[in-house]
């Protein structure tokens, strides 16, 4: 929590809080500014990894080791916010299988990917 | 057994919505059966559950036997409770509504149970993070049930849904990330007094509000991210969007209210103003463009989501003055608006069947055509309104009340507005319904693209065959007709929306004496 009193020292201690940034950033473009409905869902995976890798970080201590009880003694990497991501792995699998097959769907019956060419028909 | 009641709720209809899939493999259409026996089980359980609870009990479940601050937690009070007595009435209605109205297929009603499940889950958990799952649990099967309509139009509406409730799902997690990094716990009542520790004004605090409340925002559908709604209602079947307009969105406003009381409380809002001030200013331009959209409508299905992004401003509004009694408006509004918007998706889909319009110019003159539809569809929006003694009329008025009572003044001119411009849009389409020359042939033809005398024939043919059920479900023609469990529930909700007036003190006395700890 205390702060470095050198900005330097921030910057090259926390990259994994820019990984996750550039993550959520690249994710919700690609999500708004794709046409293709496929790169749309990539992005969306993309965005969710980004929390994820937020998720990992927290459970990260310095001179940490892996929270089994029988190796070693403390302190332990936090094992909760890995538990937590594994169900939300999960959850985002589950979300990218519906989306593909509504997709499949779009495609078999508009025969497009493309947003645009796809708002055309779906207006008319 | 019965101190597993709440566990109980959510795992009944997960083993229920298993079962039509394995029943799959001998015979296609016995998911209903199915899901009304899973349903009115699940109705006793909640039963049960509400004779522990009344009046002023706290029903708290340790899942698996975890110590508490550490595992998964389900607490039910008055306000929980609340939302399950509607969950399970509202499901039981309509499935009342689709044996007839379909669709059959037992993946359909495995979908819907699971779509209870996650509804559910997230009103009895007492977990952030579990709150996600089930937040996700119930996205998965409301994309699917947006998707079980026959148009191609249906699976575009669900990617739309999907995509937008992702990323609201998946703020909300950002911001449990963010309060879980500054109180290292995921159990409400544990958080919000570690919260309150840590101190209000914590960037990381207001980050993880921010977050938490725009995440679950999508959801609500409050205006500027109520996009996926008029699209996912307009193009579902007809039973799904009146399931879906009752309680998807009705329960995330439930989990809204969760997150505000039990975990962030009364004390953060009045802590950091500017926290308040942004949900009060969200819901008032919610109430104001969701209204506006709605007048703007051609299609009733459409004027009617867009007139559900207003209510639920509303709702969201009366949370956010936060004094008990307008709280307790805000929850009478939630459980009115679902019974009357569920009804008059309901009553669309029965005027639908015998008419054959879907648009506003299409019901001129139908009042006459099909009086019972008509009619409840009057009784239900003029109960939307607000007209008393309908149930939006004490939700709103409460509502109202707290406002003035906090001296909220800019909400209660919105609040005021809002009654004004829920009539500007209902009493056009009741205008339509009974003063207007019919149009229906030209209407058709403008709507179906030049199958105007087929509408005019098909609504012929169903109004002789609106007497019980006369040619049951099988061909084309049984498709379109209405049976009489469909304008039962619509007689039900239609007279519920006034008759749970009477059920307003019970209410507001199950919210007072589980509050008072929520609203210190």
């Amino acid at each position: 929590m205390t702060a470095d009193p050198l900005q330097l020292d921030l910057l090259t201690s926390r990259y994994n809080y820019y990984a996750v940034m550039l993550l959520l950033g690249i994710g919700l473009y690609t999500l708004i500014e794709s046409p293709n409905l496929v790169k749309k869902v990539i992005g969306m995976n993309i965005f969710q990894t980004g929390i994820f890798l937020f998720f990992v970080t927290l459970a990260y201590r310095t001179g940490g080791n892996p929270p089994i009880v029988t190796k070693g003694g403390g302190p332990y990497a936090s094992p909760l916010p890995h538990v937590l991501i594994l169900t939300a792995i999960v959850v985002g699998v589950a979300l990218t299988a519906v989306a593909l097959a509504l997709i499949v769907r779009i495609y078999s019956e508009y025969g497009t990917l493309d947003e645009d060419t796809l708002e055309e028909l779906y207006y008319d | 057994m019965i101190e597993h009641l709440p566990v109980l709720l959510v795992v009944l209809p997960i083993i229920g919505a298993s079962v039509p899939l394995v029943a799959s493999l001998y015979t296609d259409r016995i998911g209903w059966s199915i899901a009304v026996l899973t349903m009115l089980a699940y109705a006793a359980l909640a039963g049960l559950l509400a004779q522990q609870v009344w009046p002023d009990t706290v029903v708290s479940y340790a899942v698996g036997g975890f110590a508490l601050p550490y595992g998964i937690e389900l607490v039910v009070d008055g306000l929980s409770l609340a939302v399950v007595l509607l969950i399970s009435a509202i499901t039981l209605g309509v499935l009342a509504y689709a044996r007839h109205a379909g669709p059959h297929e037992n993946t359909f009603y495995s979908q819907l149970l699971l779509l209870v499940t996650g509804l559910t889950g997230m009103t009895v958990t007492g977990d952030v993070f579990n709150l996600y799952v089930f937040l996700e649990i119930t996205g998965l099967a409301a994309y699917g049930l947006v998707a079980s309509g026959r148009e191609a139009s249906a699976a575009v509406a669900a990617l739309k849904y999907l995509i937008i409730g992702t990323v609201g799902a998946s703020l909300y997690l950002l911001g449990v990330g963010y309060a879980l990094a500054v109180t290292g716990t995921l159990n409400m009542a544990d958080m919000s007094g570690k919260l309150a520790a840590v101190g209000y004004d914590s960037t990381l605090v207001l980050t993880a509000f921010g977050l938490m409340v725009g995440g679950l925002s999508v959801k609500v559908a409050l205006f500027p991210l109520h996009t996926w709604q008029p699209d996912a209602y307009a193009n579902s079947p007809d039973s799904v969007s009146a399931f879906i307009s009752a309680l998807v969105s009705t329960v995330s406003a439930y989990a809204l209210a969760r997150l505000l009381f039990s975990v962030f409380t009364v004390d953060f809002l009045t802590a950091v103003p500017a926290a308040r001030w942004a949900l009060i200013v969200v819901a008032s331009v919610s109430i104001v463009a969701g209204s506006a959209l709605a007048v703007s409508q051609a299609s009733v299905q459409r004027m009617l989501a867009y007139s559900s992004v207003s209510q639920f401003g509303l709702v969201i509004a009366g949370f956010a003055v936060a004094t008990p009694i307008a709280v307790v408006g805000a929850t009478v509004h939630l459980v009115g608006h679902a019974v009357m918007k569920g009804g008059l998706f309901a009553a669309t889909g029965i005027i639908e069947r015998e008419t054959g319009t879907t648009t506003i110019g299409g019901y001129a003159g139908m009042g006459g055509r099909t009086p019972l539809a008509a009619g409840a569809f009057t009784v239900l929006a003029l109960g939307m309104v607000g007209v008393p003694p309908a149930i939006g009329f004490v939700g709103k008025w409460y509502i109202l009340v707290g406002a003035v009572e906090a001296e909220l003044w800019p909400v209660v001119a919105v609040l005021l507005a809002s009654t004004l411009l829920t009539l500007a849009y209902f009493a056009r389409l009741g205008e339509r319904l009974y003063f207007a020359e019919p149009t229906i042939r030209e209407e058709g033809a403008i709507a179906d693209g030049g199958e105007g005398s087929d509408g005019g024939e098909r609504a012929e043919g169903s109004r002789s065959s609106s007497e019980p059920r006369s040619e049951g479900g099988d061909g084309d023609d049984g498709e379109n007709a209405v049976s009489t469990g469909m304008l039962a529930v619509l007689v039900v909700a239609a007279v519920l929306a006034v008759a749970l007036t009477a059920a307003v003190p019970a209410l507001e006395q199950l919210l007072t004496e589980t509050l008072p700890p929520l609203i210190q």
